[in-house]
């Protein structure tokens, strides 16, 4: 397994489109921390207002995940990469592994570098990250951009075409879970399951009425991650590649 | 070696490839024909695992594609040069092979200098010639110097200089005692590189052996006669049961080889100028055989074409 995640660490790292991404994903979550804190006013500037941009960061990183994989579509590296380990669902669990390692490490560095730029530009005591729920709502955020990864390739392995991933993976979190609520009679309730809102109660705190605490909520985000690559493994297995 | 058996690909309903059966084997150069869309290269993806057969099993040494351990290093494969990132350097392309069959990375540096990249190498595979992406899947091939080799269609759209570079490769590998499975529906390419043959039309194994043997099993050999008394020796030979054909100053007779024809000439007194048997081409033979097997043709561009082979 060491072999096959070296061998997808240079695969990503031996392109452009992640450190576009890394640097994307980092400059407007930092730059959006830092638009808050100039412009706040009204009380005490809190750890959760540096944390706004970590939405974008999020989007950004979930399409680059999702390109690590339907460009290997795209241009038939796919077949190379089957040739030379053709053990595939290991090949693509370690794509996964990498892909997930680098979003959690771009989810880590935006999420300080936010707080620690609102902080620098009007920060106070009331700043300090020293509840649970602090840490939760800056540390946590690596943990969310990873498991979006998994998500993301899951769904690029799916679907092996760039734009219509990207569509689903931005379409999906942005619309279709927030439009569900529409939906008369049931709809409040389908909402409180949905993947990404369930994943930002993990991180902002769950309301009292909902049905998951935090922790549980994260495991639930994990577990949607979790069914999704099993399904992706299932079918890049059984199809031809 | 590698052994096909029953070998049968559907897509949806059509049969790419039908019952194959073919061996491969060791240390020699077997060349794979088939006209466009026979199935040639539908068959090298089975054999690598990529593709699932519908039914019938290929394996290379006995063992499946999927169950060899680091298969680069027992099977090399150049199937479609294309298949690089378009932003990756050479390099990188084949740093990452390496890395996935746990090569040192020297060897990447060799096998660049072997197909003459080693200037190029931190280049972005994108901008590529197709002699130079040709080149590169080459040198991914041969990056962990495997005994049995994969070629698809090596030479096509190349130059004049890229085929020669390629055929002598070819020449290299197979004199180094590697076994080279390459596919082509240019038949002067085989002619010149392969002992052994497999052909096949519409997925169909239509022959094995080798390449003397395709030649003589699918053309029919005649023999070219020069004679000042040709009219004379022509009713001999119909006499004899021979087939003849006017050739302007000569006679193409069949059904009977150039001893029979210059002993019936002796015992006839008739002198001859020239006895000559014709062996076919290997074009001949191939669109002899292939001939109603063509997928995508209309009746006239066959003409055509078969008259140009002949040409």
């Amino acid at each position: 397994m060491t072999t096959l995640l070296a061998t997808e660490r240079i695969k990503l790292f031996t392109t452009r489109s992640p450190w576009w991404s890394a640097f994307l994903a980092l400059g407007l979550t930092i730059g959006f921390a830092a638009l808050v804190g100039l412009n706040h006013s009204g009380g005490p500037l809190l750890v959760e207002h540096s944390q706004f941009g970590t939405q974008f960061g999020l989007m950004v990183v979930s399409v680059m995940a999702a390109l690590a994989i339907t460009t290997e579509y795209r241009f038939a590296t796919i077949r190379a990469t089957f040739q030379a380990v053709p053990k595939r669902t290991s090949v693509l669990v370690a794509k996964t592994a990498v892909v997930a390692i680098l979003a959690a490490v771009i989810g880590e560095v935006a999420a300080f570098g936010s707080w620690l730029t609102a902080y620098a530009i009007d920060g106070g005591p009331e700043m300090a990250i020293t509840t649970g729920a602090d840490w939760r709502m800056v540390a946590g955020v690596g943990l969310v951009f990873a498991v979006t990864a998994v998500i993301a390739v899951a769904v690029g392995t799916l679907v092996r075409q760039s734009a219509g991933a990207i569509s689903i993976l931005l379409i999906w979190p942005l619309l279709v879970e927030n439009l569900v609520v529409l939906i008369p009679g049931v709809g409040a309730n389908i909402h409180d399951w949905m993947p990404f809102t369930v994943a930002s109660r993990f991180l902002n705190g769950a309301e009292p009425i909902a049905p998951m605490g935090p922790w549980a909520s994260l495991a639930y985000f994990t577990g949607v991650a979790a069914v999704l690559l099993v399904a992706a493994l299932a079918v890049a297995n059984k199809r031809d590649a | 070696m590698i052994e096909a058996t029953g070998l049968t690909k559907h897509y949806g309903r059509t049969v790419a490839v039908d019952n194959l059966s073919f061996t491969v084997s060791e240390g020699k150069v077997t060349g794979f024909l088939g006209p466009n869309g026979a199935g040639k290269s539908t068959t090298m993806r089975m054999i690598l695992g990529l593709d699932r057969p519908t039914s019938g099993d290929v394996r290379i040494d006995g063992q499946h594609y999927r169950d060899l351990h680091q298969p680069l290093r027992t099977v090399g494969a150049l199937l479609d040069a294309k298949w690089v990132h378009p932003n990756r350097s050479a390099r990188a392309h084949l740093r990452w092979l390496a890395a996935a069959s746990k090569l040192p990375r020297s060897r990447v540096d060799e096998v660049l200098d072997l197909v003459g990249l080693g200037g190029v190498a931190d280049k972005n595979a994108g901008g590529f010639s197709l002699g130079m992406s040709q080149r590169l899947g080459i040198a991914a091939a041969l990056l962990g110097d495997p005994k049995v080799l994969l070629f698809d269609e090596p030479v096509n759209g190349l130059d004049p200089e890229g085929i020669l570079w390629i055929r002598k490769f070819m020449h290299r590998l197979a004199a180094e005692g590697r076994t080279v499975f390459v596919s082509s529906h240019l038949l002067s390419e085989m002619a010149q590189t392969a002992q052994d043959l497999v052909v096949i039309g519409r997925g169909k194994l239509i022959h094995q052996g080798t390449v003397d043997e395709f030649i003589a099993h699918a053309t029919e050999s005649t023999v070219l006669v020069r004679s000042p008394e040709l009219e004379k020796l022509g009713e001999h030979l119909l006499g004899a049961g021979a087939g003849i054909s006017d050739d302007g100053d000569a006679l193409r007779v069949s059904g009977m080889d150039s001893a029979a024809i210059g002993e019936l000439a002796a015992a006839k007194q008739i002198t001859l100028h020239e006895l000559s048997p014709q062996v076919g081409s290997l074009e001949q033979a191939f669109i002899q055989l292939t001939g109603d097997s063509v997928e995508y043709r209309t009746a006239e561009a066959a003409q055509r074409a078969g008259q140009e082979e002949r040409a």
